[in-house]
C-alpha cells in the first residue's frame, strides 16, 4: 500500500472519526520537522528544549484513511519530571492507533528509554531514527536491521530536514508493531537497552572537530563570556542596522509615495467634516499631515505599526530565530545562570526575557518553562516592568535618537539596572525555592532556511494581526479621551506625582496613562509635548516601566491569577515612580 | 585507557576542567529523575568541559552530548576521576 504525501487540506469532515497517531520523542530530536513533513501543516521547530509545551495537531493522510497526528510535548521519560512530561505521559496513556517514536540517532541509549516506555504501554510503534546524517560526523554507526529485529518494530532512518525517510514512514504506518514488552523496572529497562545498544551501535573515535572546539569554548568561563558579549553586541547591532535599513530604504519611501497622496486627497475632501477628518486624518500641522503626530486612524494609525515598528519586529525576530536555530541560546543560559540565581531564577529565564524584548506577550507565555510558581512570578513581573517591547524600543530609538545616543543608553541602562535590582529584591523577599538548571545542550547546527523563514513569517504575521487593530483602537480611544477632556481630569488628579516627583509637565500624564493601551503609540504622543531631553528620558522610563499595555495585562492576568497580578502591578507602579524620580535627581545633578 | 582509583571519589564540582570521570552517585530527590532521564547514571563515563565562575553551572559531555548542571547539584554528584 503506497501512501501519497498529502498536499490537499480541503475536506475536514473525516476529522471526528479519524484515528489518532502520536508523535513522541525527546525534546530537540526534530519532532516538529517530522510533524511538518507528515501533515503539511507548518509547525515551528527550533533548537532548544522547552518550546513545545503546547501540543500541535494535524491531519495525516495515508491511502484512504485520515488520521489525527498529535505532536506530543518533548519528553525524556514518561515518569514526569516537569509539566511537559506530565502532559506527554497523559496523552500516551490515553492510547492511540499507533505511535511514531522519533529517536535522535546520535543519542541512541537515552532515546530508547522513552521508546521502551511507550512500548511497555502496549502501543503499536514505528521508530523514526532521525538525524542519521549527524551520526557520520560523530563517528557513530547503527545497524538498523539488527535494531529492528531486536526491538521487533519497524525502524526507519530519517533526515527530517531534507525529507529523507518520510515516505517510508507513511508506508510503515499500517505495519506498526507492539513489540510485546512487559512493564519493566528502571534497572531492567536500562539493562535491556544497554544490551541492544552494544549489539547495534559502533562508535569510532574521531578527531575533536572545529565544531566541538567552538562548543567547548562557548561555555568556558573566560571565552564563553567573551563570545557571549560578542554575540549580544552583534545582535543588537544587526537588529538596529536591519531595522533602520528597512525603515529608511523601504517602508518609509513606500508609505510616502503610495499612501500619503491618498491621505492628502482624503484630507482635502474631508476638511469640511471636522469630526471625521480628525478621526481619520488627525490634526494638521501648518496645513500638512505629520505622520508621527497627526494621530488619525489612517495616518499615524498606520504609519506607527507599519513603518516605525514592523521593521524592528522583523529584524528582532530574524536575529532571535537565528540564535535559536543555531543552538546558541542554551549556552547563553549557562553564562547567565549564576546571575539569574541571585534574582531567584535560573539561566534559562534568559529566554523569556529575550522574547520579551520582541513583545512582552510571548515573553510572559514563555515563563511557563520555568518550574516553580515563584520563578514564574518573578520572571513575568520582571519582563513586564523592565523589558521594553520592540514597538516601544523602536519609538525610543527613533525619538530619543534625535537628541543623541547618550539618552538612548541612559534609558537602556536604567532598564537593565532596574531588572537586576527588582529581581534581587523579589528574590530576597519572596519565599519559595528556585530549582537548579539541568539541561541538554544541542550541537551547533546551521539553521535550515525553511524552518527559519517559516518561523519569521509566523512571528511577523502574528505581530501585524495583533498590533494593527490594537494601535487603531488605541488611537481611537486617545482621540476620544482628549476631545472629551477625560484626560485633563486625570492629569490634574495626578499632577502632584507627575510634576512633583518626576518633574514632568502636566501634559505628560496623558500619554503615560494611555500607555495602558499601547506603549509605542503613547511614546509617539510624548513627542508633541514640549520637554527637555531629561524630562523626555524620565517620561520614557516611567512609561516603559509602569502599568503594562493591555495585551500584556491580559496575558499576565491569565498566567498569574488575579491576586498575584495585583501584586505584580503594584510592584510595577512603585518601581516606575522610584526609577523615574531617582533618574530625574541623578540627571539634574549632572547637567 | 586509564586506571580508576576507587579511594578517590570527589564531587563533580571539584573535578578539574577537561578531566574524565565515572559517575559514582546521583543525589536522590527532585533532580534525580531528571538527571537520570538525561542519561546520567552510576557507572557512566563523563568529561567535564567547564565550571562557570560565581557558582555558575557545570558543563559536561556524556556520550558525545553536552549537558549543563546547576552548581548546587554538581556538589552532590560524586564521581571517580579517571587518571
Amino acid at each position: 500500500m503506497h501512501c501519497s504525501n498529502p498536499k490537499n487540506k480541503d475536506t475536514y469532515k473525516d476529522m471526528d472519526n479519524a484515528g489518532k497517531i502520536l508523535l513522541v520523542g525527546n525534546p530537540n530530536v526534530g519532532k516538529s520537522a517530522i510533524f511538518t513533513r507528515l501533515t503539511g501543516v507548518h509547525a515551528i521547530s527550533s533548537n532548544y528544549p522547552g518550546t513545545t509545551i503546547g501540543f500541535l495537531e494535524g491531519r495525516l493522510e495515508c491511502g484512504n484513511s485520515a488520521y489525527r497526528l498529535i505532536d506530543v510535548p518533548g519528553a525524556y521519560t514518561l515518569d514526569p519530571t516537569n509539566e511537559a512530561e506530565e502532559v506527554a505521559s497523559r496523552i500516551v496513556d490515553e492510547g492511540a492507533e499507533c505511535a511514531i517514536v522519533v529517536i535522535d540517532a546520535t543519542a541512541l541509549e537515552r532515546n530508547l528509554y522513552l521508546a521502551f516506555q511507550v512500548l511497555e504501554r502496549g502501543l503499536p510503534v514505528i521508530i523514526a531514527l532521525n538525524m542519521v546524517d549527524e551520526t557520520r560526523h560523530k563517528g557513530i554507526d547503527i545497524d538498523v536491521v539488527k535494531l529492528e529485529s531486536m526491538l521487533g518494530v519497524p525502524v526507519i532512518p530519517t533526515v527530517a530536514v531534507t525529507g529523507q525517510g518520510i515516505k517510508e514512514i507513511f508506508d510503515s504506518i499500517p505495519k506498526a508493531e507492539t513489540g510485546k514488552l512487559p512493564m519493566l523496572s528502571k534497572e531492567n529497562r536500562w539493562a535491556r537497552i544497554g544490551e541492544i545498544v552494544e549489539n547495534v551501535q559502533t562508535v569510532t573515535h574521531r578527531h575533536h572537530s572545529l565544531r566541538d572546539k567552538v562548543e567547548d569554548l562557548s561555555v568556558d568561563p573566560v571565552w564563553g563570556a567573551i563570545l557571549g558579549i560578542i554575540v549580544l553586541a552583534s545582535s543588537f547591532y544587526v537588529i538596529r542596522q536591519l531595522g533602520e535599513g528597512l525603515i529608511n530604504h523601504l517602508l518609509d519611501p513606500l508609505f510616502n509615495t503610495l499612501w500619503v497622496p491618498a491621505l492628502e486627497f482624503m484630507s482635502d475632501t474631508l476638511i469640511n467634516i471636522p469630526v471625521i477628518h480628525q478621526l481619520v486624518i488627525g490634526t494638521l500641522f501648518q496645513g500638512s499631515i505629520d505622520l508621527e503626530q497627526s494621530f488619525g486612524l489612517l495616518s499615524t494609525g498606520l504609519y506607527v505599526p507599519i513603518v516605525m515598528v514592523l521593521p524592528y519586529v522583523i529584524s528582532f525576530y530574524a536575529v532571535l530565530s537565528f540564535l535559536e536555530d543555531t543552538g546558541y541560546l542554551p549556552r547563553l543560559a549557562i553564562i547567565f545562570d549564576s546571575l539569574m540565581h541571585r534574582l531567584g531564577l535560573h539561566g534559562f529565564a534568559i529566554v523569556p526575557a529575550l522574547l520579551g524584548l520582541g513583545c512582552n506577550v510571548p515573553g510572559i507565555l514563555a515563563t511557563r518553562v520555568l518550574e516553580s510558581p515563584r520563578e514564574r512570578f518573578i520572571a513575568a513581573t520582571l519582563i513586564s516592568v523592565a523589558v521594553p517591547c520592540a514597538g516601544l524600543q523602536a519609538m525610543i530609538l527613533g525619538i530619543l535618537g534625535d537628541y543623541g545616543l547618550s539618552y538612548i543608553l541612559i534609558v537602556y541602562a536604567t532598564m537593565v539596572i532596574s531588572w537586576v535590582v527588582i529581581g534581587r529584591l523579589l528574590h530576597l523577599f519572596l519565599h519559595g525555592y528556585s530549582p537548579e538548571l539541568i539541561i541538554e545542550i544541542p550541537s551547533y547546527r546551521m539553521p535550515s532556511i525553511n524552518a527559519f523563514s517559516m518561523k519569521l513569517w509566523f512571528r511577523t504575521r502574528g505581530f501585524l494581526m495583533e498590533a494593527i487593530p490594537l494601535v487603531l483602537a488605541g488611537i481611537l480611544i486617545v482621540n476620544v479621551a482628549y476631545s472629551t477632556g477625560i484626560i485633563n481630569y486625570i492629569a490634574i488628579l495626578l499632577a502632584p506625582v507627575f510634576n512633583g516627583l518626576l518633574g514632568l509637565p502636566v501634559e505628560a500624564a496623558g500619554p503615560i496613562i494611555l500607555g495602558l493601551l499601547r506603549k509605542d503609540v503613547a511614546m509617539g504622543m510624548l513627542v508633541s509635548i514640549d520637554m527637555s531631553p531629561t524630562q523626555l528620558v524620565v517620561a520614557t522610563v516611567t512609561l516603559a516601566m509602569t502599568f503594562p499595555c493591555i495585551a500584556t495585562f491580559i496575558v499576565l492576568g491569565k498566567e498569574l491569577g488575579i491576586k498575584r497580578l495585583i501584586g505584580s502591578l503594584m510592584i510595577m507602579i512603585v518601581s516606575a515612580l522610584t526609577a523615574g524620580t531617582l533618574l530625574r535627581l541623578i540627571m539634574s545633578l549632572h547637567l | 585507557m586509564g586506571e580508576i582509583s576507587h579511594d578517590m571519589s570527589i564531587t563533580l564540582h571539584m573535578l578539574k576542567n577537561g578531566e574524565e570521570a565515572t559517575i559514582q552517585t546521583i543525589p536522590s530527590g527532585e533532580c534525580s529523575r531528571r538527571l537520570e532521564a538525561l542519561g546520567l547514571r552510576a557507572g557512566k563515563k563523563i568529561r567535564k568541559v567547564s565550571g562557570m565562575p560565581f557558582k555558575g553551572p557545570v558543563t559536561l559531555i556524556l556520550e558525545g552530548r553536552q549537558i549543563a548542571i546547576g552548581n548546587r547539584i554538581s556538589r552532590r554528584i560524586t564521581v571517580f576521576p579517571i587518571s
